[in-house]
């Protein structure tokens, strides 16, 4: 089949709404987008760990302790299922690793700022979470069969994880004023690294078009922000936060909280490796791979020789 | 002694050890050598700190519940802390984690076993569920130690000096006091050294398995279950408690 017919085959597969699996053909560069996307995804997963893990120690009741525990369990495991579902598009996790630790694959911007206080941990579940909540939910539209799958199954923990994160915000926010105080200042310091979340406006996207072509992402960065802006606006005034933007404003006529202009230098100085944490989180990354290293080294050793064994008592 | 107060210092016991060595495994998250095992010692925590949370419930309403499971977790200092000295020390590396694993969660399966018959209806329920995730615990570390006995030259030797170093803490599990002798009298609980030849010869066959050696120096080391601690609680304390007492009548 030639390449060109191949294509339009895809595409029409695409149009017609059906999933693409593994072993499908497709073209190389939905492949690679795919690649990119999922790992990042999965990268992302494992480093938003540390912020959180952060606190564990410090976690003030057992309840918030063990609530906080599975949910980075859970993120974990999210990890696990999005590595093999990029293993699906042939690389091992090994070769992912060390493209994150090269600095060729990144993970989600959001994971550069510090968690300063207990705050941070209510402000992640409910911001962090809750943007990425919107943004998988459409990913779980996706053409590829795996990563949507995936998706599905890692929305409903994530809606877990937003609730209590919610909740520790509005616990909270009913408390003293130190708490009080220190729930605004996490609003204040999450609210605009989470609209970051979902990328440049639709004009600047370099990755957008193609992607929405292939059904890769199925609605724009703009569209998707708007609806996280909406929804999280109305919480935030229930519970008495502020939200940190002078020029939030409802528009009656689309009945949208229209939000003030993104630091979109902020943003890419982020992305680009100058964050409070991009140096931190790699390094911590990094250094307990590497000390994990003689584990997983003894894990193999053993392993073959049990198979030595099994292999001789054939005979 | 009363009865009561026996039964609320022997909760705490309980509790205490479950709060103490589920944190030090939480200090591994994200920390762990490969993505798998990172989740699995967070979930051996999120075990421990569960068996926590109910033993300290049952000595809240031991005590009236003039203070709550939290209060009681989070508010009492060093020499209230009734846990073992093993589940305190630092995890050092991966081999010396699963080492004090291994060798707690042997012996709490047994206690929890045994426990299951107490008298004492909310125990003997709380200790037959414990039981079932400490079986758990002791066939996860046993299996690693077994792994990393066989692995390379190098495990070999970690995890040979795990059992060196953390072996000297082993006696102290199996102390008593006051609190037991009322407990045994009123059939609630039982005498703990019975536990020991069992304990021994489990382990032992693990550390066979394992191609280890049990060291044969001389040690006298005890205090945890009286609040005579190692110098490494009072850190652990520090951290675990800190948000409780900065923000006195907060809640969470």
């Amino acid at each position: 089949m030639s390449d060109e017919m191949m294509l339009k085959q895809f595409q029409s597969r695409i149009d017609n709404g059906e999933k693409i699996e593994p072993g499908d053909p497709m073209p190389d560069a939905y492949r690679k987008t795919l690649l990119r996307q999922i790992s990042q995804h999965a990268h992302s997963e494992v480093i938003g760990m540390q912020p959180e893990g952060n606190w564990v120690l410090r976690a003030p009741s057992l309840r918030a302790k063990k609530i906080l525990l599975a949910k980075i369990q859970d993120e974990g495991g999210h990890g696990l299922y999005l590595y093999s579902a990029a293993e699906s598009l042939g690389i091992d996790r090994d070769e992912m690793i060390g493209q994150l630790h090269a600095g060729k694959a990144k993970y989600s911007s959001v994971f550069n700022y510090p968690t300063l206080t207990w705050a941070d941990i209510g402000a992640i579940g409910w911001l962090v979470d809750g943007a990425a909540i919107v943004n998988q939910t459409m990913l779980a539209k996706c053409s590829f069969g795996p990563y949507s799958r995936a998706m599905l199954r890692i929305c409903k923990e994530e809606g877990f994880h937003q609730r209590q994160g919610y909740e520790i915000m509005a616990r909270m926010m009913s408390g003293t004023a130190a708490q009080k105080e220190m729930a605004q200042d996490a609003m204040n310091r999450w609210w605009w690294p989470s609209l970051m979340m979902f990328g440049p406006h639709d004009t600047e996207s370099v990755h957008s078009s193609e992607s929405m072509k292939w059904k890769i992402k199925v609605e724009s960065n703009d569209r998707l922000r708007q609806r996280f802006i909406n929804r999280t606006v109305e919480q935030a005034h229930h519970i008495g936060l502020i939200v940190p933007d002078p020029l939030l404003k409802y528009n009656d006529q689309t009945m949208n909280w229209e939000a003030g202009p993104i630091n979109w230098e902020e943003f890419y100085k982020v992305i680009n490796g100058d964050g409070p944490c991009n140096h931190k989180r790699m390094l911590h990354h990094i250094k307990y791979h590497r000390e994990g290293g003689w584990v997983r080294d003894a894990a193999r050793a053993f392993a073959e020789k049990q198979q030595e064994t099994a292999d001789t008592s054939i005979y | 002694m009363t009865l009561n107060a026996a039964l609320y210092n022997f909760c705490l016991r309980i509790a205490d050890n479950n709060m103490i060595l589920g944190q030090r495994l939480a200090e591994w998250c994200s920390k762990g050598p490969i993505l798998e095992e990172d989740i699995a010692l967070t979930n051996l925590s999120l075990d421990l700190f569960g068996e926590a949370e109910s033993f300290y419930e049952y000595a809240a309403a031991l005590d009236n519940h003039t203070k709550t499971a939290d209060d009681i977790a989070f508010l009492r200092n060093e020499r209230q802390y009734f846990n073992f000295l093993i589940v305190e020390q630092p995890n050092g590396d991966f081999a010396f984690t699963m080492m004090k694993q291994l060798l707690y969660a042997c012996y709490a399966r047994l206690l929890y076993s045994r426990l299951s018959d107490s008298k004492d209806e909310r125990i003997s329920g709380l200790s037959a569920k414990a039981v079932k995730e400490m079986r758990y615990h002791f066939r996860h570390s046993a299996e690693w130690i077994i792994r990393l006995g066989q692995g390379t030259e190098l495990s070999k030797h970690k995890v040979q000096f795990a059992l060196d170093e953390l072996w000297r803490f082993t006696d102290d599990m199996f102390e008593m006091n006051e609190t037991d002798e009322v407990l045994i009298e009123a059939g609630m609980s039982f005498n703990i050294k019975e536990l020991y030849a069992e304990w021994r010869e489990q382990v032992g066959d693990i550390f066979s398995q394992a191609s280890l050696e049990i060291p044969e120096y001389h040690f006298d080391i005890k205090g945890g279950i009286n609040g005579i601690h190692t110098e490494h609680l009072g850190h652990i304390l520090c951290e675990m408690q800190y948000l409780q007492r900065a923000h006195p009548g907060a809640t969470w």
